[in-house]
């Protein structure tokens, strides 16, 4: 069986068929291969997994369509707490609030369980005919002929024995991409001796819409608003103290759990399984290769400190998308050298710096020296109280800072 | 090749020397790869406007006939064949057209390639609806009966597009100093700034040849993104011009 695309992607987690779906609507012919069952994806169970999407993923969602099927299960983030916390002692009385009333755009970004943002994928791609969606499907060899420009530039051989052919590769397979190594991209990266443990609790009190980040010295306590009373958990700890944690059976979890949690949302339970991912920080050397593009995790891997790591992915599909585009409407081939590097040069500035930048502030927040702890007190309060750069930080919450693409905008 | 013909036989011998590079973009003509985003900018949008197509199609340029007169190796005819085009890339170096032939054929694009003039095309009764002209002029003996031969291998309502570069102080110091002495992005003697054409100038050739020039854009250098785009105020180097054949 042969199939020739203009577009093949590798990869079907969220930024690949994000990706399709916006070359899709530009006219292009696209093939995503996942190597996840269907079956998999379209679980609708609640698995405890949920994304902070900024204002700017929101807005690429909706300028695909999404937005109508998700809205009803988001949860808006109107504000944000930023406290430098121990455990057992309650925060400390430095604290930094941001308000999305101070930017006027709306809220800083919403929350969208996996589930549904999986679904709203399925549905929509499809519902779009340019695409072609293989499903359990993994590939064990690429060919790129560089020089060619014709629609079997690419060929990706696949273990159930197809071929699919292309003229663009892009890579949207994750921090272990596969698609980089084949093309020969090196990578820099690094672990933090951390463990991120992810999971959803119900609890008594309303949240207000309002997300939390508690700077815990063994790591950062994300706590994030979910619809009704819950919230999703993004805790970090030292390797060691984390495999302790996800041992403990769901009673010992949430005793271990109260005294960073505390208890200003009242009494809470686990609602959904319990993630724990290793941390690292990845970064591709190089963000695209003859006839390929990484994308997403695929070409940084980042430290969820700031939820980030999906945002930066949807920004670079975005940026991809609209240099694609342009390309197609000048009647250039799109896995030129020129056009990709124009890809390149607007997005890796940006995430290395972003990369580096959640580097960091893991390794500023994440100890326990008492110096430190007085420097990022002061930070924090100098932050706080100065109105022009509590608005800088919510618009970069927002993901409206820099060169936005304009399925961003 | 030396009857009929305005080419002066030493630029033709500059741009031999030239040709095999043609698509290497680190290579001798990356100047002309950088600048290619924002002529084709130029020119889909131009063409899209005047026959009234969408861009956005699949062959928006499907049933034009198109002809790139001073083709090089084929950089704005592969282009034009992708967005549907019938294309006809002519140029007066006989190096150029194998370069560009054998690059269309690794492309899968249907070029017809051809060692010839516009004058010579013209005597021959061809006709077109696009004629494009991009950074040629400036290399003809006499432009005016280069210009001449353009308006005449056009259709009534074809549309010719023509960029060149102004002559002035500041296009000297960038066009001759800056691209070929400083940034050695074009060899020394590429251009004669003598031979260089004022936009005014230009219009004046252009209506002398029958055309009605309708549009005029500058094509400006951006050193922050090291890239070109159009800019409707400065034309002071390069620059680019559409005109219609009323007649």
């Amino acid at each position: 069986m042969v199939q020739e695309h203009d577009i093949t992607i590798v990869g079907g987690g969220l930024n690949g068929p994000a990706l399709a779906l916006a070359a899709a609507k530009a006219g292009f012919r696209v093939a995503v291969i996942d190597a996840e069952p269907l079956e998999t994806r379209a679980d609708p169970g609640f698995d405890g997994r949920a994304y902070a999407l900024a204002l700017a993923s929101c807005r690429l969602l909706d300028a695909l369509g999404l937005w109508p099927a998700l809205a009803e299960h988001a949860q808006p983030m109107l504000e944000i707490k930023v406290t430098d916390g121990r455990a057992g002692e309650g925060p400390s009385p430095w604290m930094l609030h941001f308000d999305h009333a101070e930017v006027g755009e709306g809220p800083m970004g919403h929350m969208v369980e996996d589930r549904y943002l999986r679904h709203a994928f399925l549905d929509a791609m499809a519902a779009e005919e340019r695409i072609t969606h293989l499903s359990g499907e993994t590939v064990v060899a690429q060919d790129v002929t560089a020089q060619d420009a014709g629609p079997r530039a690419i060929t990706l051989h696949l273990a159930s024995g197809k071929e699919v052919h292309g003229r663009l590769l892009v890579g949207c397979d994750g921090r272990g991409s596969g698609t980089a190594r084949r093309a020969g991209i090196s990578r820099t990266a690094w672990g933090y001796g951390q463990t991120a443990i992810v999971c959803a609790v119900e609890h008594e009190l309303p949240h207000h819409g309002i997300a939390h980040q508690f700077f815990m010295p063994h790591g950062p306590l994300a706590i994030l608003p979910l619809t009704g009373n819950r919230c999703s958990i993004v805790w970090s700890e030292h390797d060691a103290d984390a495999a302790r944690i996800i041992a403990l059976d769901d009673a010992g979890f949430l005793d271990a759990l109260r005294p960073a949690f505390g208890s200003f949302l009242g009494e809470i339970a686990l609602a959904g399984a319990r993630f724990s991912y290793p941390l690292g920080l990845t970064l591709a050397n190089s963000f695209v290769a003859p006839r390929v593009a990484l994308v997403g995790d695929a070409a940084h891997g980042m430290h969820p400190i700031a939820g980030q790591g999906l945002n930066a992915g949807l920004r670079d599909v975005a940026a991809l998308a609209q240099v694609l585009t342009e390309a197609r409407q000048r009647g250039e081939d799109i896995g030129n050298a020129a056009v990709l590097g124009r890809y390149q040069q607007w997005r890796r500035f940006d995430t290395a710096t972003l990369a580096l930048a959640t580097d960091t502030f893991n390794r500023l927040f994440s100890n326990d020296n008492p110096a430190l702890r007085k420097l990022r007190d002061i930070g924090m309060g100098a932050i706080g109280a100065v109105p022009a750069l509590r608005r800088g930080f919510v618009r970069e919450a927002a993901g409206l800072t820099g060169d936005l693409p304009a399925l961003m905008r | 090749m030396t009857a009929n013909t305005t080419i002066d036989p030493a630029e033709i011998a500059k741009f031999e020397a030239m040709a095999a590079e043609w698509w290497d973009l680190e290579g001798k003509f990356k100047p002309l790869h950088m600048l290619n985003p924002c002529r084709l900018d130029y020119i889909t949008g131009q063409i899209a406007g005047e026959f009234g197509r969408d861009l956005s199609a699949e062959k928006p340029f499907d049933g034009l006939r198109l002809l790139d007169i001073g083709c090089g190796g084929g950089l704005l005819c592969e282009p034009m064949a992708r967005l549907g085009a019938t294309v006809v890339g002519a140029d007066a170096a006989p190096r150029n057209i194998p370069v560009a032939q054998l690059h269309a054929e690794q492309s899968g694009l249907e070029i017809d390639y051809r060692v010839t003039t516009a004058e010579d095309m013209a005597a021959k009764g061809e006709k077109f609806d696009v004629v494009l002209n991009m950074e040629v002029v400036e290399h003809v003996s006499d432009p005016l009966a280069y210009l001449t031969a353009c308006h005449d291998l056009l259709n009534t309502g074809g549309l010719h597009i023509c960029s060149t570069i102004n002559r002035n102080p500041k296009s000297y110091v960038m066009a001759i100093f800056g691209a070929e002495v400083v940034m050695r992005w074009l060899p020394k003697g590429t251009h004669d700034w003598a031979k260089f054409i004022t936009p005014d100038e230009l219009y004046d050739l252009l209506r002398r040849a029958g055309l009605d020039p309708v549009d005029r854009k500058g094509m400006q250098f951006n050193p922050l993104g090291w890239n070109w785009r159009l800019s409707s105020r400065d034309l002071s180097v390069n620059y680019v011009t559409a005109s219609i054949r009323r007649d």
